[in-house]
């Protein structure tokens, strides 16, 4: 069963993520991927994350789909302009790809090579609306395309967005995104669930599925560089006492995110497991959390 | 206005280390307002360069003009027979006037010295921010008078991404997120309507850019007793 199918099944959602290296040596994405396999409905693969300059989303979402992985194409509007975006999708498309994620991305400032042109030339609602624009067998310029995809678009949207005014942007430009065509959301990595609980119920009337994000703690020294430089994400102070504390970091890490994902499956329609260099730690979380 | 910075010093002395004749221009409209090209600012440039050449000893002979307009060709027009004095012009004008000056001077070489920056206002003394990205389709009457194509990092024109943090851009603590400012501007002004809005993608300018005006142009006389 592939995403899109699972999700219209109903059954509580899990994707993992996978972040390609920098460089050519992929044994150990396709390692970590062979042992989620089978436990996931499918895993993402993110597109130059905090714009650091690494191997491509597409070729790892086709190696993944020939391991028998249903990949969730990752797709920013930060280095490709129109023409680029949309033949990329065309091309993904002919490799098998079948689920895209549209971002905006982040700014080329945020990664390794600061000096390159942010190109923005869409943004995530635009490129959404394009997304089913192929779909429908044109592109941006309304010419008609010899075969279409039909791919299953989805977004994000960040629920701990800080202020007011960046909160209720979030949600504005949640609708526009669902208008536009997203099928369902991943959201930023989430560790207050009374918080999440809250948000989830003003977007209750949007009837579109949402996988909340979990990340894995890795040190309460992490939790704080988290709090202090990620947008978005605010891990409450006893979670950080506790990686503290512990003697067995990893241990601990995945407690917590057990214990998140249980409170999640009552609040939202999925989960999505940002791992950050602890792909192999999924199974035992998912078997923490009863999933397996 | 048009925002401009000077060079630093070395690189403007080094550009005209092959001339004895150096003719500084000021612009009298945006780079006298923002205090970086104007007639103030040719006379202390002109001194230091002096003074600079002097303890290299290597004399150096530096004049000092500064018109109305160099983005104006009747203002231009007036330091002529000035100019045709020297070996080379400085210009300290944002890069549309340096271009000015070096299409009616020919054969003198027209040198920049200054960096122009962008189209802004000053929001404190001595600071300038930009908040126009002349992108020639204004929709600024949808989004409060605050234009994201220039003052959100990304150019987002359908609402922030997930990055500010705190009400600041994830490019630098210094800089507002523009969409949080939008939001609050139109829910003062109940215009909250607007940030609902699907906007269509800005179209990129098809760069040069032209403004072609028939109404000003020069009209043949009709023929008369027709």
């Amino acid at each position: 069963m592939g995403f899109r199918e699972a999700l219209y099944s109903g059954k509580f959602l899990i994707t993992a993520e996978i972040g390609p290296v920098k460089g050519t040596e992929i044994d150990v994405l396709l390692e970590d991927a062979e042992l989620i396999k089978g436990k996931v409905d499918a895993i993402n693969v993110t597109d130059l994350q905090s714009s650091v300059m690494r191997l491509g989303s597409m070729a790892v979402c086709h190696l993944l789909k020939d391991h028998g992985i249903d990949p969730i194409f990752q797709l920013t509007c930060r280095d490709r302009n129109r023409l680029a975006l949309q033949s990329d999708l065309l091309s993904a498309w002919v490799l098998g790809i079948r689920n895209v994620l549209a971002l905006t991305g982040d700014h080329p400032t945020m990664g390794d090579h600061p000096e390159a042109m942010p190109v923005f030339d869409l943004d995530s609602v635009s490129l959404l609306r394009v997304i089913c624009r192929l779909n429908e067998g044109f592109d941006m310029g309304g010419n008609q395309l010899k075969g279409a995809p039909d791919f299953f678009p989805g977004a994000v949207v960040n629920p701990g967005a800080d202020t007011e005014a960046a909160f209720e942007m979030q949600i504005i430009k949640m609708e526009k995104k669902i208008e536009a065509g997203a099928r369902f959301f991943q959201t930023q990595g989430i560790f207050d669930l009374d918080l999440f609980e809250r948000f989830m119920k003003r977007v209750e009337g949007f009837k579109t599925p949402i996988l909340g994000g979990i990340i894995l703690l890795k040190s309460a020294g992490m939790a704080r560089f988290m709090n202090k430089n990620v947008a978005g994400v605010f891990v409450p102070e006893p979670l950080i006492k506790a990686m503290e504390e512990t003697k067995d970091k990893v241990k601990t890490s995945i407690e917590i995110a057990a214990r998140l994902i249980k409170g999640m499956k009552d609040i939202c329609q999925g989960i999505h497991i940002m791992a950050i260099g602890m792909e192999d730690k999924v199974p035992v979380i998912m078997e923490k959390a009863g999933l397996l | 206005m048009i925002v401009a910075e000077i060079k630093p010093f070395e690189e403007i002395k080094n550009m005209i280390k092959n001339y004895q004749k150096v003719l500084i221009v000021g612009c009298g409209s945006c780079v006298t307002v923002c205090l970086t090209g104007g007639e103030r600012q040719v006379e202390l440039l002109a001194s230091a360069l002096r003074m600079a050449r002097k303890i290299e000893g290597n004399d150096i002979t530096v004049g000092e003009l500064t018109i109305r307009r160099q983005c104006d060709p009747e203002f231009i027009e007036q330091i002529k027979d000035e100019a045709a004095q020297y070996d080379v012009i400085l210009s300290m004008a944002c890069g549309a006037g340096v271009q000015g000056i070096a299409e009616r001077f020919k054969d003198i070489p027209v040198l920049p010295a200054m960096n122009t920056m962008f189209l802004g206002v000053s929001d404190g003394q001595g600071t300038w921010v930009e908040v126009c990205a002349a992108c020639g389709d204004c929709i600024l009457w949808k989004t409060g008078g605050i234009c994201p194509v220039a003052r959100c990092a990304k150019g987002l024109v359908n609402g922030p991404c997930g990055g500010s943090q705190g009400g600041l851009c994830e490019v630098s603590k210094d800089v507002p997120c523009a969409w949080q400012l939008i939001y609050a501007r139109l829910v003062r002004l109940n215009l909250q309507h607007f940030l609902k809005d699907i906007s269509q993608q800005k179209k990129q300018p098809v760069r040069p850019r032209r403004l072609v005006r028939e109404d000003l142009r020069l009209k043949k006389e009709p023929t008369k007793g027709v």
